[in-house]
Protein backbone atom coordinates (compact mmCIF):
# COMPACT_ATOMS: atom_id res chain seq x y z
CA UNK A 1 0.00 0.00 0.00
CA UNK A 2 0.74 3.67 -0.94
CA UNK A 3 1.97 5.56 2.05
CA UNK A 4 1.24 9.04 2.65
CA UNK A 5 2.35 11.57 5.16
CA UNK A 6 -0.50 12.91 7.52
CA UNK A 7 -2.64 15.81 6.10
CA UNK A 8 -1.54 18.28 8.90
CA UNK A 9 1.13 19.97 7.02
CA UNK A 10 -0.25 19.92 3.35
CA UNK A 11 1.05 23.02 2.43
CA UNK A 12 0.08 23.02 -1.72
CA UNK A 13 2.81 22.49 -4.39
CA UNK A 14 6.30 23.72 -3.51
CA UNK A 15 7.76 27.15 -3.54
CA UNK A 16 10.03 26.33 -7.23
CA UNK A 17 6.75 25.14 -8.95
CA UNK A 18 4.57 28.31 -7.51
CA UNK A 19 7.89 30.41 -8.81
CA UNK A 20 7.19 28.89 -11.75
CA UNK A 21 3.81 29.20 -12.36
CA UNK A 22 3.93 32.90 -10.96
CA UNK A 23 6.55 33.64 -13.74
CA UNK A 24 5.02 32.21 -16.79
CA UNK A 25 2.08 34.08 -15.95
CA UNK A 26 4.11 37.18 -15.82
CA UNK A 27 5.93 36.73 -18.64
CA UNK A 28 2.65 36.23 -20.96
CA UNK A 29 1.74 39.22 -19.39
CA UNK A 30 4.22 40.82 -20.51
CA UNK A 31 4.81 39.82 -23.93
CA UNK A 32 0.98 40.21 -24.56
CA UNK A 33 1.45 43.76 -23.13
CA UNK A 34 4.29 44.76 -24.89
CA UNK A 35 3.95 42.89 -28.11
CA UNK A 36 0.44 42.78 -29.09
CA UNK A 37 -1.09 45.28 -26.33
CA UNK A 38 -4.50 43.33 -25.78
CA UNK A 39 -4.63 44.06 -22.25
CA UNK A 40 -5.71 47.60 -21.94
CA UNK A 41 -9.25 46.23 -20.26
CA UNK A 42 -7.72 44.61 -17.48
CA UNK A 43 -5.88 47.95 -17.05
CA UNK A 44 -8.74 50.07 -16.81
CA UNK A 45 -10.47 47.85 -14.29
CA UNK A 46 -7.17 47.47 -12.18
CA UNK A 47 -6.65 51.62 -12.80
CA UNK A 48 -10.15 51.84 -11.10
CA UNK A 49 -8.98 49.87 -8.29
CA UNK A 50 -5.65 51.80 -7.87
CA UNK A 51 -7.40 55.23 -8.29
CA UNK A 52 -8.70 56.32 -4.94
CA UNK A 53 -4.73 55.07 -3.03
CA UNK A 54 -3.42 57.24 -6.03
CA UNK A 55 -5.62 60.21 -5.36
CA UNK A 56 -4.97 59.61 -1.32
CA UNK A 57 -1.23 59.83 -1.82
CA UNK A 58 -1.49 62.94 -3.80
CA UNK A 59 -3.33 64.14 -0.75
CA UNK A 60 -0.22 65.58 1.19
CA UNK A 61 1.39 67.23 -1.61
CA UNK A 62 -1.82 69.21 -2.28
CA UNK A 63 -1.76 70.25 1.40
CA UNK A 64 1.36 71.38 1.37
CA UNK A 65 1.04 73.49 -1.56
CA UNK A 66 -1.84 74.82 0.14
CA UNK A 67 -0.22 75.40 3.18
CA UNK A 68 2.33 76.83 1.21
CA UNK A 69 0.14 79.32 -0.59
CA UNK A 70 -1.54 80.21 2.81
CA UNK A 71 2.03 82.34 4.06
CA UNK A 72 2.31 83.57 0.92
CA UNK A 73 3.72 87.31 1.74
CA UNK A 74 1.64 90.20 0.36
CA UNK A 75 5.11 91.62 -1.18
CA UNK A 76 5.45 88.85 -3.21
CA UNK A 77 2.10 88.60 -4.49
CA UNK A 78 2.29 92.43 -5.04
CA UNK A 79 5.08 91.24 -7.27
CA UNK A 80 3.60 89.05 -9.13
CA UNK A 81 -0.03 90.53 -9.43
CA UNK A 82 2.01 94.27 -10.78
CA UNK A 83 4.25 91.52 -13.40
CA UNK A 84 1.38 89.82 -14.36
CA UNK A 85 -0.73 93.12 -15.20
CA UNK A 86 2.22 94.23 -17.13
CA UNK A 87 2.08 90.81 -19.43
CA UNK A 88 -1.51 91.05 -20.08
CA UNK A 89 -1.29 94.37 -21.19
CA UNK A 90 1.71 93.53 -23.83
CA UNK A 91 0.17 90.40 -24.44
CA UNK A 92 -3.85 92.64 -25.16
CA UNK A 93 -1.51 94.02 -27.84
CA UNK A 94 -0.45 91.29 -29.41
CA UNK A 95 -4.44 89.47 -28.73
CA UNK A 96 -5.61 92.85 -31.17
CA UNK A 97 -3.43 92.38 -34.11
CA UNK A 98 -4.33 88.31 -33.77
CA UNK A 99 -8.36 88.78 -34.17
CA UNK A 100 -7.50 91.36 -36.94
CA UNK A 101 -4.86 88.87 -38.57
CA UNK A 102 -7.02 85.86 -38.11
CA UNK A 103 -10.36 87.25 -39.45
CA UNK A 104 -7.73 88.38 -42.60
CA UNK A 105 -6.54 85.02 -42.77
CA UNK A 106 -9.71 83.46 -42.87
CA UNK A 107 -11.06 85.65 -45.83
CA UNK A 108 -7.84 84.92 -47.74
CA UNK A 109 -8.06 81.59 -47.07
CA UNK A 110 -11.66 81.72 -48.44
CA UNK A 111 -10.63 83.57 -51.27
CA UNK A 112 -8.08 81.21 -52.38
CA UNK A 113 -10.43 78.55 -51.21
CA UNK A 114 -7.83 76.81 -49.39
CA UNK A 115 -8.86 74.43 -46.02
CA UNK A 116 -10.01 76.36 -43.00
CA UNK A 117 -7.76 75.47 -39.86
CA UNK A 118 -10.34 73.81 -37.72
CA UNK A 119 -11.15 75.41 -34.09
CA UNK A 120 -9.63 73.86 -31.47
CA UNK A 121 -11.06 73.20 -27.92
CA UNK A 122 -9.27 72.71 -25.05
CA UNK A 123 -9.42 70.24 -21.90
CA UNK A 124 -7.61 71.97 -18.63
CA UNK A 125 -5.89 69.60 -16.64
CA UNK A 126 -3.69 69.33 -13.79
CA UNK A 127 -0.45 67.09 -13.68
CA UNK A 128 -1.27 64.55 -10.46
CA UNK A 129 2.40 63.62 -10.61
CA UNK A 130 5.31 63.24 -12.85
CA UNK A 131 7.88 60.17 -14.26
CA UNK A 132 7.68 57.61 -11.71
CA UNK A 133 8.62 54.85 -14.32
CA UNK A 134 12.41 55.84 -14.77
CA UNK A 135 12.50 54.45 -18.25
CA UNK A 136 10.18 56.44 -20.29
CA UNK A 137 9.61 60.41 -19.41
CA UNK A 138 5.56 60.97 -18.56
CA UNK A 139 3.12 62.63 -16.47
CA UNK A 140 -0.49 61.71 -15.42
CA UNK A 141 -3.29 64.20 -15.82
CA UNK A 142 -5.98 64.36 -13.82
CA UNK A 143 -8.81 64.38 -16.82
CA UNK A 144 -9.33 60.64 -18.72
CA UNK A 145 -12.03 59.59 -20.52
CA UNK A 146 -14.52 61.04 -18.69
CA UNK A 147 -13.72 64.46 -19.35
CA UNK A 148 -13.55 63.63 -23.34
CA UNK A 149 -9.64 63.26 -23.68
CA UNK A 150 -8.84 61.06 -26.37
CA UNK A 151 -5.25 58.72 -26.88
CA UNK A 152 -3.30 61.05 -29.31
CA UNK A 153 -4.13 64.29 -28.43
CA UNK A 154 -1.33 66.99 -27.76
CA UNK A 155 -0.63 68.64 -24.90
CA UNK A 156 0.86 72.18 -24.33
CA UNK A 157 1.45 74.66 -21.49
CA UNK A 158 1.35 78.43 -21.96
CA UNK A 159 4.23 78.27 -24.23
CA UNK A 160 4.61 75.49 -26.37
CA UNK A 161 4.31 71.27 -26.93
CA UNK A 162 4.49 69.47 -23.74
CA UNK A 163 3.72 66.06 -24.87
CA UNK A 164 0.92 64.02 -26.34
CA UNK A 165 -1.79 61.73 -24.88
CA UNK A 166 -0.61 57.72 -25.24
CA UNK A 167 -3.14 55.94 -22.67
CA UNK A 168 -6.10 56.84 -21.06
CA UNK A 169 -7.98 55.83 -18.14
CA UNK A 170 -11.32 56.64 -17.12
CA UNK A 171 -10.42 59.57 -14.56
CA UNK A 172 -6.72 59.75 -15.54
CA UNK A 173 -4.53 60.09 -19.01
CA UNK A 174 -0.63 59.34 -19.19
CA UNK A 175 1.14 61.62 -21.18
CA UNK A 176 4.20 60.64 -23.25
CA UNK A 177 6.55 63.90 -22.65
CA UNK A 178 7.98 64.96 -25.79
CA UNK A 179 11.58 63.98 -24.31
CA UNK A 180 10.90 60.73 -24.35
CA UNK A 181 12.67 58.21 -26.48
CA UNK A 182 10.49 57.05 -28.40
CA UNK A 183 8.43 60.35 -29.34
CA UNK A 184 8.69 62.29 -32.42
CA UNK A 185 7.41 65.28 -33.11
CA UNK A 186 7.05 66.82 -37.20
CA UNK A 187 8.77 70.71 -36.88
CA UNK A 188 9.84 73.26 -38.99
CA UNK A 189 12.25 75.98 -38.45
CA UNK A 190 10.75 79.63 -37.90
CA UNK A 191 14.05 81.08 -40.04
CA UNK A 192 13.46 79.58 -43.04
CA UNK A 193 10.87 76.87 -42.71
CA UNK A 194 13.01 73.96 -43.01
CA UNK A 195 11.08 70.88 -41.95
CA UNK A 196 12.64 68.11 -40.05
CA UNK A 197 11.44 65.44 -37.32
CA UNK A 198 12.50 66.09 -33.31
CA UNK A 199 12.95 63.43 -30.93
CA UNK A 200 13.69 62.43 -26.98
CA UNK A 201 16.48 61.63 -25.73
CA UNK A 202 15.61 60.12 -23.23
CA UNK A 203 17.28 62.67 -20.77
CA UNK A 204 15.25 66.03 -19.62
CA UNK A 205 15.11 69.08 -20.99
CA UNK A 206 17.25 67.66 -24.34
CA UNK A 207 15.77 66.83 -27.78
CA UNK A 208 17.54 66.03 -30.89
CA UNK A 209 16.58 66.47 -34.61
CA UNK A 210 16.81 63.27 -36.30
CA UNK A 211 18.57 62.75 -39.66
CA UNK A 212 19.60 66.13 -40.62
CA UNK A 213 22.27 66.09 -43.08
CA UNK A 214 25.42 67.58 -42.49
CA UNK A 215 24.64 70.90 -44.85
CA UNK A 216 21.26 71.61 -43.97
CA UNK A 217 21.14 74.98 -42.36
CA UNK A 218 19.96 75.22 -38.97
CA UNK A 219 21.59 77.17 -36.48
CA UNK A 220 22.20 77.59 -33.11
CA UNK A 221 19.19 79.82 -31.64
CA UNK A 222 16.65 78.65 -34.41
CA UNK A 223 12.95 78.32 -33.14
CA UNK A 224 11.36 74.91 -34.19
CA UNK A 225 7.66 74.98 -34.20
CA UNK A 226 5.19 72.30 -35.16
CA UNK A 227 4.75 72.05 -38.76
CA UNK A 228 1.47 70.30 -38.71
CA UNK A 229 2.06 67.82 -41.66
CA UNK A 230 1.55 64.92 -39.41
CA UNK A 231 -1.87 65.77 -38.62
CA UNK A 232 -1.26 65.07 -34.66
CA UNK A 233 -0.03 68.48 -33.52
CA UNK A 234 -1.83 71.76 -35.20
CA UNK A 235 0.74 73.70 -36.77
CA UNK A 236 2.51 76.65 -35.38
CA UNK A 237 2.80 75.87 -31.37
CA UNK A 238 7.10 76.32 -30.20
CA UNK A 239 8.83 73.07 -29.63
CA UNK A 240 12.37 73.92 -29.22
CA UNK A 241 15.55 76.01 -29.60
CA UNK A 242 18.80 74.70 -31.10
CA UNK A 243 20.76 74.65 -28.55
CA UNK A 244 24.23 73.21 -30.32
CA UNK A 245 24.96 71.85 -33.99
CA UNK A 246 27.62 70.03 -34.37
CA UNK A 247 28.69 68.35 -37.82
CA UNK A 248 31.14 66.02 -37.98
CA UNK A 249 32.19 64.84 -41.53
CA UNK A 250 32.90 61.04 -39.68
CA UNK A 251 29.22 60.71 -39.12
CA UNK A 252 26.55 60.56 -42.04
CA UNK A 253 24.25 62.98 -40.24
CA UNK A 254 24.70 66.46 -37.85
CA UNK A 255 24.15 66.18 -34.17
CA UNK A 256 22.03 68.92 -33.78
CA UNK A 257 20.41 69.26 -30.11
CA UNK A 258 17.47 71.28 -28.69
CA UNK A 259 15.98 72.86 -25.55
CA UNK A 260 12.44 72.59 -25.33
CA UNK A 261 10.54 75.78 -24.88
CA UNK A 262 7.70 74.40 -23.04
CA UNK A 263 8.10 73.53 -19.39
CA UNK A 264 8.21 69.85 -20.01
CA UNK A 265 9.22 69.09 -16.31
CA UNK A 266 8.25 71.65 -14.41
CA UNK A 267 4.89 73.07 -15.22
CA UNK A 268 1.32 71.79 -12.72
CA UNK A 269 -0.95 72.93 -15.45
CA UNK A 270 -1.31 71.50 -19.13
CA UNK A 271 -3.92 72.05 -21.68
CA UNK A 272 -5.22 68.86 -23.78
CA UNK A 273 -5.75 70.04 -27.36
CA UNK A 274 -9.13 68.82 -29.22
CA UNK A 275 -8.06 69.28 -32.30
CA UNK A 276 -9.35 67.11 -34.93
CA UNK A 277 -7.78 67.45 -38.66
CA UNK A 278 -9.84 66.09 -41.29
CA UNK A 279 -6.90 65.52 -43.70
CA UNK A 280 -8.33 64.07 -47.19
CA UNK A 281 -7.94 60.47 -47.85
CA UNK A 282 -5.04 59.14 -48.37
CA UNK A 283 -3.89 58.37 -52.00
CA UNK A 284 -4.40 55.21 -53.06
CA UNK A 285 -0.69 53.12 -52.56
CA UNK A 286 0.25 51.25 -56.45
CA UNK A 287 -0.60 47.79 -55.90
CA UNK A 288 2.56 46.02 -55.05
CA UNK A 289 4.25 43.77 -57.02
CA UNK A 290 3.57 39.97 -56.73
CA UNK A 291 5.67 38.64 -53.74
CA UNK A 292 8.70 37.46 -54.13
CA UNK A 293 9.26 33.82 -53.34
CA UNK A 294 11.27 33.83 -49.84
CA UNK A 295 14.76 33.61 -49.98
CA UNK A 296 16.76 32.01 -47.50
CA UNK A 297 18.32 35.21 -44.72
CA UNK A 298 21.79 33.74 -45.02
CA UNK A 299 23.72 32.48 -47.69
CA UNK A 300 22.22 32.91 -51.00
CA UNK B 1 18.90 36.38 16.74
CA UNK B 2 18.52 39.50 19.70
CA UNK B 3 17.47 37.83 23.08
CA UNK B 4 13.88 38.41 24.59
CA UNK B 5 12.16 38.20 27.84
CA UNK B 6 8.85 37.39 26.15
CA UNK B 7 7.56 35.57 23.41
CA UNK B 8 5.70 37.61 20.14
CA UNK B 9 1.94 37.20 19.34
CA UNK B 10 0.76 36.04 15.94
CA UNK B 11 0.48 38.33 13.61
CA UNK B 12 -2.83 39.09 12.64
CA UNK B 13 -3.79 39.20 8.74
CA UNK B 14 -5.22 42.45 8.95
CA UNK B 15 -2.10 44.38 9.43
CA UNK B 16 -0.52 42.49 7.47
CA UNK B 17 -2.84 43.91 5.04
CA UNK B 18 -2.47 47.33 6.36
CA UNK B 19 1.22 47.49 5.59
CA UNK B 20 0.74 46.61 2.12
CA UNK B 21 -1.88 49.34 1.28
CA UNK B 22 0.35 51.85 3.43
CA UNK B 23 3.48 50.60 1.29
CA UNK B 24 0.97 51.06 -1.98
CA UNK B 25 0.44 54.79 -0.78
CA UNK B 26 3.84 55.43 -0.17
CA UNK B 27 4.80 54.54 -3.77
CA UNK B 28 2.44 56.10 -5.26
CA UNK B 29 3.32 59.40 -3.78
CA UNK B 30 4.19 62.45 -6.00
CA UNK B 31 8.15 61.70 -5.85
CA UNK B 32 9.93 63.76 -8.87
CA UNK B 33 13.46 64.53 -9.68
CA UNK B 34 16.05 62.95 -7.93
CA UNK B 35 13.53 61.68 -5.58
CA UNK B 36 12.23 58.84 -8.37
CA UNK B 37 15.86 57.47 -7.97
CA UNK B 38 16.39 57.58 -4.16
CA UNK B 39 12.79 56.47 -3.04
CA UNK B 40 12.59 53.31 -2.49
CA UNK B 41 10.29 50.40 -3.61
CA UNK B 42 8.67 49.94 -0.10
CA UNK B 43 6.18 47.42 -1.93
CA UNK B 44 8.94 44.87 -2.60
CA UNK B 45 10.61 45.81 1.09
CA UNK B 46 7.30 44.71 2.66
CA UNK B 47 7.05 41.37 0.10
CA UNK B 48 9.76 40.42 1.32
CA UNK B 49 9.87 41.32 4.91
CA UNK B 50 6.32 39.34 5.20
CA UNK B 51 7.95 36.22 2.87
CA UNK B 52 10.61 36.33 5.49
CA UNK B 53 8.94 36.60 8.97
CA UNK B 54 5.74 34.65 7.49
CA UNK B 55 6.36 32.45 4.66
CA UNK B 56 3.11 30.57 5.50
CA UNK B 57 0.56 34.11 5.58
CA UNK B 58 2.32 35.92 2.59
CA UNK B 59 3.97 34.28 -0.50
CA UNK B 60 3.28 33.79 -4.00
CA UNK B 61 -0.29 35.26 -4.66
CA UNK B 62 -0.12 38.84 -2.49
CA UNK B 63 3.52 39.28 -4.27
CA UNK B 64 2.03 38.87 -7.88
CA UNK B 65 -0.64 40.66 -7.45
CA UNK B 66 0.28 43.59 -5.74
CA UNK B 67 2.84 43.56 -8.60
CA UNK B 68 0.05 43.97 -10.87
CA UNK B 69 -1.38 47.16 -9.34
CA UNK B 70 2.26 48.65 -9.15
CA UNK B 71 2.22 48.30 -12.95
CA UNK B 72 -0.76 49.56 -13.57
CA UNK B 73 -0.17 52.56 -11.22
CA UNK B 74 3.37 53.24 -13.03
CA UNK B 75 1.86 52.85 -16.25
CA UNK B 76 4.67 50.39 -17.33
CA UNK B 77 5.04 47.25 -18.71
CA UNK B 78 1.89 44.84 -17.96
CA UNK B 79 3.43 41.96 -15.70
CA UNK B 80 6.87 43.37 -15.14
CA UNK B 81 6.62 44.10 -11.40
CA UNK B 82 4.81 40.76 -10.94
CA UNK B 83 7.65 38.62 -12.55
CA UNK B 84 10.23 40.76 -9.53
CA UNK B 85 7.79 40.41 -6.94
CA UNK B 86 7.13 36.42 -7.82
CA UNK B 87 11.23 36.30 -7.28
CA UNK B 88 11.57 38.51 -4.62
CA UNK B 89 8.82 36.49 -2.69
CA UNK B 90 10.38 32.60 -3.74
CA UNK B 91 13.99 34.26 -2.37
CA UNK B 92 12.01 35.52 0.85
CA UNK B 93 10.45 32.16 1.06
CA UNK B 94 13.60 29.67 0.54
CA UNK B 95 15.74 31.72 2.38
CA UNK B 96 13.77 33.03 5.11
CA UNK B 97 15.05 30.29 8.02
CA UNK B 98 18.64 31.44 7.19
CA UNK B 99 18.47 34.91 7.22
CA UNK B 100 16.49 35.46 10.65
CA UNK B 101 19.52 33.57 11.85
CA UNK B 102 22.16 36.30 11.59
CA UNK B 103 22.78 39.85 13.51
CA UNK B 104 20.92 42.97 11.51
CA UNK B 105 23.62 44.16 9.54
CA UNK B 106 23.90 40.77 7.75
CA UNK B 107 19.81 40.73 7.43
CA UNK B 108 20.56 44.26 5.63
CA UNK B 109 23.18 42.74 3.43
CA UNK B 110 21.33 40.01 2.58
CA UNK B 111 18.14 41.75 1.50
CA UNK B 112 20.44 44.68 -0.12
CA UNK B 113 20.93 41.54 -2.43
CA UNK B 114 17.36 40.61 -2.79
CA UNK B 115 16.32 44.11 -3.42
CA UNK B 116 19.08 44.54 -5.97
CA UNK B 117 17.79 41.28 -7.90
CA UNK B 118 14.41 42.52 -7.98
CA UNK B 119 15.84 45.41 -9.43
CA UNK B 120 18.06 44.06 -11.85
CA UNK B 121 14.87 41.82 -13.29
CA UNK B 122 13.18 44.93 -14.16
CA UNK B 123 16.03 46.83 -15.56
CA UNK B 124 16.19 43.17 -18.02
CA UNK B 125 12.34 43.19 -18.81
CA UNK B 126 12.37 46.92 -19.70
CA UNK B 127 15.85 46.63 -21.58
CA UNK B 128 14.48 43.79 -23.41
CA UNK B 129 11.77 45.76 -24.49
CA UNK B 130 13.90 48.66 -26.14
CA UNK B 131 14.36 51.11 -23.28
CA UNK B 132 17.85 52.59 -22.38
CA UNK B 133 19.78 52.02 -19.40
CA UNK B 134 18.70 54.48 -17.03
CA UNK B 135 22.36 54.54 -15.58
CA UNK B 136 23.61 53.09 -12.38
CA UNK B 137 21.77 55.66 -9.91
CA UNK B 138 18.47 53.08 -10.71
CA UNK B 139 19.84 50.97 -8.37
CA UNK B 140 20.03 53.48 -5.35
CA UNK B 141 16.53 52.96 -4.43
CA UNK B 142 17.39 49.67 -3.19
CA UNK B 143 20.29 50.25 -1.16
CA UNK B 144 17.64 52.88 0.67
CA UNK B 145 15.15 50.21 1.00
CA UNK B 146 17.91 48.10 3.10
CA UNK B 147 18.62 50.97 5.53
CA UNK B 148 15.62 51.16 6.32
CA UNK B 149 14.95 47.12 7.20
CA UNK B 150 15.77 47.56 10.58
CA UNK B 151 13.78 50.60 11.18
CA UNK B 152 10.88 48.01 9.25
CA UNK B 153 11.51 45.11 11.45
CA UNK B 154 10.74 46.89 14.83
CA UNK B 155 8.12 48.83 13.86
CA UNK B 156 6.09 45.76 12.53
CA UNK B 157 6.81 44.06 15.44
CA UNK B 158 5.34 46.24 17.74
CA UNK B 159 2.02 45.28 16.98
CA UNK B 160 2.75 41.13 17.89
CA UNK B 161 4.24 42.13 21.52
CA UNK B 162 2.24 41.22 24.25
CA UNK B 163 0.82 44.12 26.86
CA UNK B 164 2.83 44.36 29.63
CA UNK B 165 2.26 41.91 32.85
CA UNK B 166 1.79 43.49 35.97
CA UNK B 167 2.46 40.72 37.92
CA UNK B 168 5.89 40.63 36.86
CA UNK B 169 8.60 43.78 36.47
Amino acid sequence: MEHFPPPFFRRGPPPQVRLLLCSLLSVALLIADARYGYLEGIRMVVSVVVYPLQRLAGAPRGLLDSLGEFFVTQNALRTENAKLATQSLSEAVVLRKYAALAAENAHLRDLLDARQRYPESTVFAEVLYAGRDVFTRKIVIDKGQQHGVKPGQPVIDQIGIVGQVTRIYPWLSEVTLITDKEQAVPVQSLRNGLRAVIGGTGHDGQLELKFIPLNADFQVGDQLVTSGIDGVYPPGLPVAEIATVERNAAYLFARIVCKPLAGVTSHRQVLVLNWENKLPERPVDEPKAAPRPKKPRRGA
Amino acid sequence: MQSRDFSLLPVSGVFIIITFIAALLVNLMPWSGWWVYVKPDLVALVVLYWCIQQPRKVGFASAWLLGLVMDVAEGSLFGQHALAYSVLAFAGIVLHRRVLMFTMRDQVLHVLVLLLMNDAIVLAVRMFAGAAFPGFRYFIGSVTAAILWPALTYIFKLPQRPAPDPDRA
